[in-house]
């Protein structure tokens, strides 16, 4: 191997492995940074940065999860889970419209769904507080399920779409043969068939939730219905001295989707590579 | 008759997502430019029509100007570092013999973007801060004496402080995107070129480069629109200071909005984010129609 790549080869090597070890390196240690501040008291971490904590001493978890974490914990899950439920159910749905169901309008309606695509939630902001305010939603957990769901219902539906093009139309002749109605037919054999493609549109949306911020932040005032992102922010402009437990906050904000990611990472990847090209 | 009225039935299906859609992104996105043709006081609640008024003030406005060129500064740095650099490495882990190795340093790159850019941007800001943060630490050990910034705190750096940290965010989310791109080229391809003497180096500009041009063009689009609604980051890290220095448009609308609380002038600089990240969307859409790379 090393006589076929000759001398320069192997110094180009060692420069590549040198590079992407060392970029490694870059992306790993502030996390680990992040994750040993957590541990430390303020005087440490004042004082020299590189150094290690010197117990591991769960007291700024706790402090952080009294002063407001737990709360926000509990409004990420609530506001995830059901976004999650709602948006690709509503999806799914509409993709069985589009590619399975002979429909009037169907190209103008695949537009409009797949039109939301380019549309910026920057642009509706002005307006959509106003409406909130004027239903009586604003600072409410439903401001953020129903924007959350609204905002990526055409990218997942755009996901689960073309999934389900791709199905072979025998199943759905063998499904009325069988007397099986439109409903029967999408939840006993469509959706089944969709799995693969259904777990990365709700890996996707877990994601986007939990991490969302601008939506969040403008619909959200009270710290009963604050998520995560915006609890951090709160707890930071609050405890501003107090560093190693906003630590604390971020180590917990962060390792529920560091895993997610983990476990979940050839959906992910999945999902991300055929939305791409949206 | 029967057949239309099961065939109108069927539009039962997409009735949720056309109505959430229709209620929530479409009439908003109609009202924004009522909204920006309107003098807006909101403490006495009185509406004005004001015609154009709120454009001509928004670009006679140096803070707009100052975001919008922040704006661009963002998308440029992106596309250099996540669009080009990320294809180069997503080709040099590419060549990595070891899938185990691949897999792992993918994984290692991507998990900043799992973590919220809320995150990323405290932990930064942290980074960044004068006496307790690494940066200036370990630049003081290279050589001492030369560097105490705030660097968040000093307009010269602080824009580009706040995109730094978005690229390290960001940069293996697009390198793991590439990655798949250049799995999907057969490995024949690679094969041949090398039959016919071709080096890594020309390989990846004659195989790879001409077979993920399509790709890269399209995440050149994404990323310039990306850079266009950039809110979360500058918000968490500095809320567009010192002196409105890291404004960009989606913060600065947000200001406008609800700190100075003049909505024609935010409704106004939402109609700018739109017709650009329209375009680019249009561009994008131009772009995928085109004849695709078959292989």
């Amino acid at each position: 191997m090393v006589s076929r790549l000759g001398f320069l080869g192997v110094i180009a090597r060692l420069f590549m492995w040198a590079f992407l070890l060392g970029l490694a390196v870059v992306v790993l240690y502030p996390l680990l940074w992040m994750v040993l501040n957590g541990f430390k008291t303020n005087a440490e971490l004042f004082g020299n940065p590189f150094a290690l904590p010197t117990g591991i001493d769960f007291g700024n978890y706790r402090d952080a999860w009294n002063r407001g974490v737990s709360g926000y914990l509990a409004t990420s899950v609530l506001v995830t889970v059901t976004s999650t439920v709602a948006t690709v159910f509503i999806s799914a749905w509409a993709a069985y419209g589009l590619t399975r169901v002979d429909i009037p309008f169907n190209k103008v309606l695949t537009a409009v769904i797949l039109g939301g695509l380019m549309l910026t939630p920057t642009v509706a902001l002005v307006p959509l507080v106003r409406m909130f305010q004027s239903i009586g939603l604003y600072n409410s957990f439903w401001a953020l399920l129903i924007l959350y769901t609204a905002f990526r219902v055409p990218f997942t539906t755009f996901l689960i779409r073309a999934y389900m093009i791709d199905l072979p139309r025998e199943v759905d002749e063998a499904a009325q043969i069988d007397g099986a109605g439109r409903w029967t037919a999408f939840w006993r054999i469509i959706l089944p068939m969709c799995k693969p493609i259904i777990t990365s549109t709700v890996l996707l949306h877990v994601l986007f939730a939990w991490n969302e911020y601008l939506f969040a932040m403008v619909f959200t005032n009270g710290s009963d219905v604050q998520t995560l992102p915006v609890g951090l922010t709160s707890l930071m402009s609050k405890h501003g001295t107090d560093f190693p437990v906003v630590f604390a906050g971020m180590v917990i904000a962060a390792v529920p989707v560091v895993f997610l990611f983990l476990f979940g990472q050839r959906y992910i990847v999945k999902g991300l590579a055929d939305g791409v090209g949206k | 008759m029967r057949t239309l009225y099961r065939r109108a039935a069927g539009l039962a299906w997409t009735a949720p997502a056309l109505v959430l859609l229709a209620v929530f992104v479409y009439l908003p996105l109609v009202q924004n430019f009522g909204y920006s043709t309107l003098t807006w006081d909101i403490y006495s609640g009185s509406q004005e029509f004001a015609g154009l008024d709120n454009y001509r003030d928004l670009f006679a406005d140096p803070v707009f100007w100052t975001s919008f060129t922040n704006n661009l500064w963002y998308a440029l740095l992106s596309v250099v570092f996540q669009v080009f650099g990320a294809l180069l490495l997503a080709a040099l882990v590419e060549s990595i013999r070891s899938t185990r190795w691949q897999r792992a340093l993918r994984t290692i790159y991507f998990i900043p973007s799992a973590i919220s850019l809320t995150v990323a941007g405290l932990l930064f800001y942290f980074i960044y801060e004068p006496n307790l943060g690494l940066l200036n630490h370990a630049l003081e050990a290279v050589a001492p004496g030369t560097f105490d910034h705030a660097w968040l705190g000093q307009e010269s750096t602080a824009m580009t402080a706040v995109i730094a940290m978005s690229q390290w965010q960001g940069f293996g989310y697009s390198t793991l995107l590439f990655a798949v791109a250049i799995q999907r080229i057969p490995a024949e391809l690679h094969e041949a070129a090398a039959l016919d003497g071709a080096g890594p180096v020309r390989r990846f500009f004659r195989v790879t480069l001409p077979l993920v041009r399509e790709m890269t063009g399209l995440m050149v689009l994404v990323t310039v629109s990306g850079a266009f609604q950039v809110f979360n980051e500058v918000m968490v890290m500095t809320s567009g200071g010192p002196d409105n220095s890291t404004h960009v448009l989606g913060t600065w609308l947000y200001r406008s909005g609800f700190v100075r609380n003049d909505f024609g002038h935010a409704a106004a600089i939402g109609t700018v984010i739109f017709v650009i990240t329209l375009t680019i969307a249009m561009a994008q859409l131009w772009f995928t129609r085109r004849r695709r790379v078959e292989w």
